[in-house]
């Protein structure tokens, strides 16, 4: 058997004054999915982030298959087989699949052979569930694209223990499905052990042997997979018993559109196509489902939207004047805008949470009117309100928006984008990375908007959030609207077929 | 006459290219290591001045010009460690200390240059390639020096470095994603010191030859910045070595296109066809950075690109 064993005992971390992991044990057996459990900020990402050497452990020890073992950086972790694939993305964006790839073996040779390395890889792709391109540089690549990216690296380093940060987030069911199962094989024939962190019970229950939750640092409970029911994990991870709210849409979609798009078209990255939208209205009242496989325009969609890309043709209206994502417009027409992969693209990373919170504001007063002068302790307590009401976890609130854990940014930008009247809500993936309890409370969040009178575009990877919360749904392959459907009696198949191009 | 005048013209600017190209070529070969890497090097202004003094002087004490062309790249390179050493210790903005290093190096070689503005040196051999020719401005235009060459090689070598070394490789990664570099376990700091110090080296044998080649002699109006257009030229360049070769041809020709008009008698606007490169600098920078283009190419950790 390859796969080895991993043992950790009285794991503490802190950061400044913060502890974020606090006297953490648990025990994971060779050959087994270990899932990690916990909400926003429980410290699973810091803890598997000591195992590997990327952060350094205040006090504990690991044991890595039988021997203890001081993990002091990544080169540590790397040479004892452990392999980790990242909550955000560490692939170098320049570089190709292939490049990254190849450069993250620790033999690389003094001089590449590529031609002998491309056939190596060409025979590791044929035997992987799913394909990505190899010669585009990854930065061009959707966010499910550079996921699978993160994970063939780990498969391609053939690793003894591989651990997955929320893995799935932005990837289609389907695709989810592939990568579990293959995880699952690897690990039942032995090949590998498999350490994962993910926020969906399903695929616990599904996938997982065995599992531990964390509850704020420290340990909240585990054992096997089998002997717990959905309702146990979710009770030890928030510490009182979790009742899904069921979501009521009230209130039928207006007979007139607030946003209008027409024959919208842009430029796609690097060959692929780009936008060609011949028509798109969304009403107030209404949610409008996006479908699709990541990297079919979605991102092109929402950047065009968000004033990130320039289009190079058609229109976008909102409440029948013509819209141009500059700031003052979606001050003036209330557009607010939660783009996927918030930290980079809605964030000033560097910057307090407080001034993040204030993106939006910091320049008027609260009647909107414009100020020269920032109100330093206005902007505070505004931040202050919206860190408790999104109950967003942060050190402080003036801690770097940057070091907060990745469900605390997606929080803090749905916070500042549903300040104040909304009139156009555009969202792509607003659940990545949630836990139950944050997912429910946004999806809550959301369908409110939405009855309060937002127009709102969902634009998700994630096909059964979709079904949950739209009205209406459209598919988008290559860069069009290729298949319509009212929400409610949605045919996930029929949608699943267009999404594949198969119509 | 008219015709005869245009070949003349043609091969005025041609000579001039190469000529005045070399040094445009190393200085944005090294600017382009250094940058590939995550930072920028505006010292390297001061490392071809700084490199123009010392080849001069070290050729003139030694006697012999490419003992000179060694002691430039070593002056250079100690500027670059002067630059990566300071820019890693603490955390300073790379282009204030590039400014800084900038005006040391050329501070240092007017101190110590003084002495050999008067005494002539012994000037680097060219290489004869128009020897089949009758016509003499021919024969003098195809005197070409042997650093044009080596300074395409090293340009060429650095494209294939790029793609198909470790070393290119990890230059690339540690300039394009400082957390994809901690992941793997490189020393960031390292790779930029080591890239930041061979880029400056370069830049200093660019020095070299304009005091040992063209124009061939020590003073103080030398460089007329055109380490600072070289950075330029690599942002034109988007990053690529070999791109970087054709931009400092093509600056070479702008910067002769003035000296080789006086030569066929147009002597009107002679100022503002030698404010050529610079114009080409304005207009090339405008068509490269326009709004709405991404800066396709450039290193992901340059500290204007983030
Ligand atoms: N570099 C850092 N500096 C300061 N605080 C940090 C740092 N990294 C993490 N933290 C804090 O430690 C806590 C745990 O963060 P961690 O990323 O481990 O959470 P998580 O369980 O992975 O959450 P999520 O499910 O949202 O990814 C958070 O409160 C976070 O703000
Ligand atoms: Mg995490």
């Amino acid at each position: 058997m390859r796969a080895i064993g991993v043992e950790a005992a009285g794991v503490t971390k802190r950061f400044g004054a913060f502890t974020a992991l606090d006297d953490v044990s648990l025990k994971v057996r060779p050959g087994t999915v270990h899932a990690l459990l916990g909400e926003n900020g429980a410290g699973k990402s810091t803890f598997v982030k000591c195992l590997l050497g990327y952060y350094r452990a205040d006090s504990g020890d690991f044991v890595i298959g039988d021997r203890q073992e001081a993990i002091a950086q990544p080169q540590d972790a790397d040479r004892l087989g452990l392999g980790m694939v990242y909550q955000h993305f560490t692939l170098v964006p320049s570089m190709s699949a292939a490049e990254n790839l190849v450069m993250a073996r620790a033999d690389v040779p003094r001089v590449i052979a590529w031609k002998a390395e491309r056939k190596r890889l060409g025979e590791f792709m044929s035997r992987m569930p799913f394909k990505i391109p190899l010669d585009i540089a990854l930065g061009m690549l959707a966010a499910g694209e550079r996921q699978k990216a993160e994970i063939l690296k780990q498969l391609y380093l053939q690793r003894r223990v591989i651990v997955l940060d929320e893995p799935t987030s932005t990837l289609t069911p389907q695709e989810a499905e592939d990568v579990l199962n293959l995880m699952r094989e690897l690990a039942t024939s032995g090949e590998l052990t498999i350490i994962i962190i993910t926020h969906k019970l399903k695929e616990v229950m599904a996938f997982a042997d065995e599992v531990t939750v964390l509850r704020r640092g420290r340990m909240a409970g585990g054992g096997k997979v089998g002997e717990l029911t959905a309702i146990d994990m979710t009770t030890m991870m928030i510490g009182a018993a979790h009742e899904p709210g069921t979501l009521t849409r009230s209130g039928d979609p207006e007979a007139a559109a607030r946003l209008t798009i027409r024959d919208l078209r842009s430029l796609g990255d690097h060959g692929r196509a780009g936008l060609d939208i011949a028509a798109l209205d969304v009403r107030p009242h209404e949610i409008l489902g996006i479908a699709g496989v990541s990297g079919n325009g979605q991102r092109e969609l929402m950047e065009v939207l968000g004033g990130q890309r320039p289009p190079t043709g058609g229109e976008i209206r909102v409440a029948d004047r013509s819209y141009h994502a500059r700031r003052n417009e979606m001050h003036a027409l209330g557009v607010r805008l939660l783009p996927e992969e918030p930290l980079r693209n809605a964030c000033a990373p560097g910057m307090s949470v407080i001034a993040n919170l204030n993106l939006r504001t910091f320049d008027r007063t609260d009647n909107g009117a414009r100020r020269f002068w920032l109100d330093r302790r206005r902007m505070a307590e505004r931040g202050r309100t919206m860190i408790e009401m999104f109950g967003i976890r942060t050190p402080s609130p003036d801690a770097p928006i940057g070091a907060l854990s990745g469900g605390n940014v997606q929080r803090s930008v749905l916070a500042r984008e549903l300040d104040g009247d909304v009139e156009v809500l555009i969202v792509a993936n607003p659940c990545f990375g949630l836990d139950v309890k944050a997912v429910a409370e946004i999806r809550a969040r959301i369908v409110a908007a939405r009855n309060a009178g937002t127009a709102m575009l969902l634009i998700s990877a994630d096909l059964d959030e979709l079904l949950e919360l739209s009205d209406r749904i459209v598919v988008m392959c290559e860069g069009k609207i290729v298949y319509e459907t009212p929400g409610t009696g949605a045919d996930a198949h029929e949608i699943g077929r267009h999404m594949a191009g198969h119509a | 006459m008219a015709s005869g005048a245009l070949s003349t013209l043609a091969i005025a600017t041609l000579a001039g290219a190469l000529r005045v190209s070399t040094p445009f070529l190393f200085v944005s070969l090294g600017e382009c290591l250094t940058e590939k890497s995550g930072r920028i090097n505006l010292g390297n202004e001061g490392a071809l001045v700084l490199g123009a003094m010392t080849a001069y002087a070290g050729s003139y004490l030694a006697g012999n010009p490419w003992l000179g062309v060694l002691v430039a790249a070593t002056c250079g390179g100690l500027l670059g460690v002067l630059h990566a050493g300071l820019c890693s210790l603490t955390r300073i903005n790379d282009i204030a200390m590039g400014i800084a290093i900038m005006l040391a190096g050329t501070g240092i070689a007017f101190f110590f240059g003084k002495p050999y503005v008067q005494p002539s040196a012994p000037l680097l051999p060219t290489l004869p390639l128009g020897l089949w020719s009758d016509s003499p401005q021919i024969r003098s235009a195809l005197e070409v020096s042997p650093l044009f060459f080596i300074g395409i090689v090293i340009g060429i070598f650095m494209t294939w470095a790029f793609q198909n070394t470790r070393a290119g490789m990890v230059v690339r990664i540690v300039g394009d994603s400082a957390d994809a570099a901690r992941a793997m376990g490189l020393r960031i700091n390292l790779v930029r010191f080591a890239a930041t110090a061979t880029g400056s080296a370069l830049a200093g044998i660019g020095g070299a030859f304009l005091s040992l080649v063209y124009p061939g002699s020590w003073n103080e109006g030398l460089s007329s910045g055109q380490g600072l257009i070289a950075v330029a030229l690599v942002v034109f360049a988007r990053w690529e070595p070999l791109a970087c070769i054709g931009a400092a041809l093509l600056f070479g020709a702008a910067g002769a296109l003035g000296p080789s008009l006086q030569t066929v008698g147009v002597s009107q606007g002679y100022y503002l066809f030698n404010a050529a490169p610079y114009l080409l600098t304005l207009v090339l920078m405008f068509i490269a950075v326009a709004p709405g283009r991404r800066m396709r190419g450039a290193p992901g950790e340059l500290s204007i690109v983030r």
